[in-house]
């Protein structure tokens, strides 16, 4: 049930955003991925769940190499993992309850009763219960990313995948958010994959921090570790010192030269 | 000159590859959107309030454009024939342009505003809001779920507004010939069925489906291409309009060429 990235690359048209990603998660660890806006984050994740394909490079989720799998066999793997968008993702038409309820729908033997049982189930552990008739533009923030967290928890997945799970949250709300995440890993067992540009909110769910740093991974170790690094590029993220950061003379080509960014 | 040159060819060759690249997408969306119709238990359910969406929230607009069109091809009609023509050939020529071109054409074109910049301002939001990743990751085909219901819809819906509106739009121009031309009922009904073959209604019907898939696809093409927000979003609705539009005229003079 392990996660591994191996020599991960991909490009956007001229862009290069990863340039040779290595990282491996394993069994019920909780790894975050951190960097800036813009690096390339979002694109890694992507990569996990099939959205995306390296040009080069593996990437092996519970023993199967993803960019080799059919769309059936993409299926099959997205029903063991569940992913949380950055802004939630909400089908705005739909009800909260019908939201959550859309992965159950397509596990063969799951009739009405026992989805809205388990759709219930989820809102109550991520603390919506009472919410399930209310549409996502009724919701905050707050309780959108919940939401969103509760529809990735329904099917019951192996791997949860967040995507700056807690960007535009206020403190508590952020406090929450990793509460959640911590429990995710503490009740289900759930293997976590988060990616993110909020340190407090790393320290806080990871097990292990990897910085992601001109398309590779420049650093990956424990809170701990992060915190004794003496890399300067680490440091100057960490810490949040742009000096300290681009000292090595480094720069986003999309920060600099009004490249497109491709997420996160 | 010789860098303007270089420029003008480098202009054409990349407006060349980007047409090829977008017609490569479309196919690929074709042959996609295919193969996702093995997946019923997707689609089936959503195909009934797309049928809705499409075809009946339609039918007012579409009645609407049909009853002027028939007045004002009655009235020109009325204007043209006037003197060596007889004047029940007023009902010839409304019934036969409206059948064979202003009812299918007119309501096609009217549609691919309504309903093909609709799926395309749907589509491109759910594109930019993550919420057409959200269906892959729930493990729900994207194609099966977004794009056959609708070209479905259209393609069983089209036939039946575009009939519609062919009857409102011959029955404006028969009451305009009854109130206004001083003709008879029994002078428009001879002149309508002087020259009218059933053919020409299966004619209407074929080309409606063909505008339907083309409305929707072209749609869903534009919207699930959908870049960059707001803006990105306002582009695809727009393109879809005119590509539809284009698209509608092409098929037309392709099935007069074909069928009649």
């Amino acid at each position: 049930m392990s996660i591994r990235l191996t020599e991960v690359q991909k490009a956007f048209g001229p862009k290069e955003v990863l340039k040779g990603f290595t990282m491996c998660i394993d069994d019920g660890e909780t790894a975050a991925i951190v960097g800036p806006s813009g690096i390339g984050k979002s694109v890694l994740l992507k990569h996990v769940v099939g959205l995306l394909r390296p040009d080069a490079g593996s990437v092996v989720v519970d023993g199967v190499s993803v960019p080799e799998l059919d769309r059936k066999g993409l299926h099959r793997l997205r029903r063991g993992i569940g992913y949380v968008f950055q802004f939630a993702a909400l089908f705005d038409s739909m009800t909260v309850a019908e939201n959550v309820g859309m992965g159950l729908r397509r596990i063969p033997g799951w009739d009405r009763r026992r989805i809205e049982k388990r759709v219930e189930d989820c809102l109550s552990l991520v603390e919506l219960a009472g919410t399930g008739d209310r549409y996502p533009a009724q919701l905050s923030g707050g309780q959108r990313k919940r939401a969103g967290l509760a529809r990735a928890i329904a099917p019951r997945p192996k791997f949860l995948l967040y995507d700056e799970p807690t960007t535009g949250l206020d403190p508590v709300t952020t406090s929450v958010i990793d509460r959640l995440i911590l429990r995710m890993r503490d009740e289900l067992g759930v293997t976590g994959l988060v990616v993110t540009h909020d340190m407090t909110s790393a320290f806080r769910v990871a097990d292990r921090i990897t910085l992601l740093h001109d398309g590779r991974a420049r650093f990956s170790g424990t809170p701990a570790e992060v915190r004794t690094a003496s890399d300067p590029v680490l440091k100057g993220f960490v810490e949040g010192d742009p000096d300290l950061y681009y000292r090595d003379g480094w720069r986003r080509e999309g920060m600099h030269a009004g490249g497109q960014d491709h997420g996160a | 000159m010789i860098d303007r040159l270089l420029g003008a060819l480098a202009f054409v060759g990349n407006r060349t590859v980007s047409a090829l690249q977008g017609m490569g997408r479309g196919w690929g969306l074709f042959a996609g959107a295919t193969a996702s119709i093995r997946n019923v238990d997707v689609w089936l359910p959503h195909l009934l309030p797309q049928m809705a969406r499409v075809g009946v929230a339609s039918v007012p607009i579409a009645l609407f454009i049909a009853t002027f069109t028939g007045i004002v091809m009655s009235l020109q009609a009325s204007y043209t024939l006037t003197g060596a023509i007889p004047v029940y050939f007023v009902g010839t020529l409304v019934g036969k342009t409206m059948i064979l071109e202003l009812g299918p054409v007119l309501t096609a074109l009217t549609l691919a505003g309504r309903v093909g910049a609709n799926i395309s301002a749907e589509l491109g939001t759910m594109r930019v809001t993550e919420q057409v990743d959200a269906l892959e990751t729930l493990a729900y085909d994207p194609l099966a779920y977004l794009v056959v219901p609708r070209v479905f819809a259209a393609i069983f819906m089209f036939p039946i507004v575009v009939l519609l509106a062919i009857g409102i739009g011959i029955a404006s121009g028969w009451f305009t010939a009854l109130q206004l031309l001083d003709m008879s009922s029994p002078e428009f009904v001879k002149g309508l069925r002087l020259f009218f073959e059933p053919w020409d209604v299966w004619f209407a019907v074929i080309k409606s489906v063909s505008f339907g898939a083309v409305v929707t696809g072209v749609g869903c093409y534009f919207g699930l291409q959908t870049e960059r927000g707001a803006e990105g979003v306002g582009r695809s609705a727009t393109q879809t309009v005119v590509v539809a539009s284009m698209l509608i005229l092409c098929l037309d003079a392709f099935w007069a060429t074909v069928l009649l």
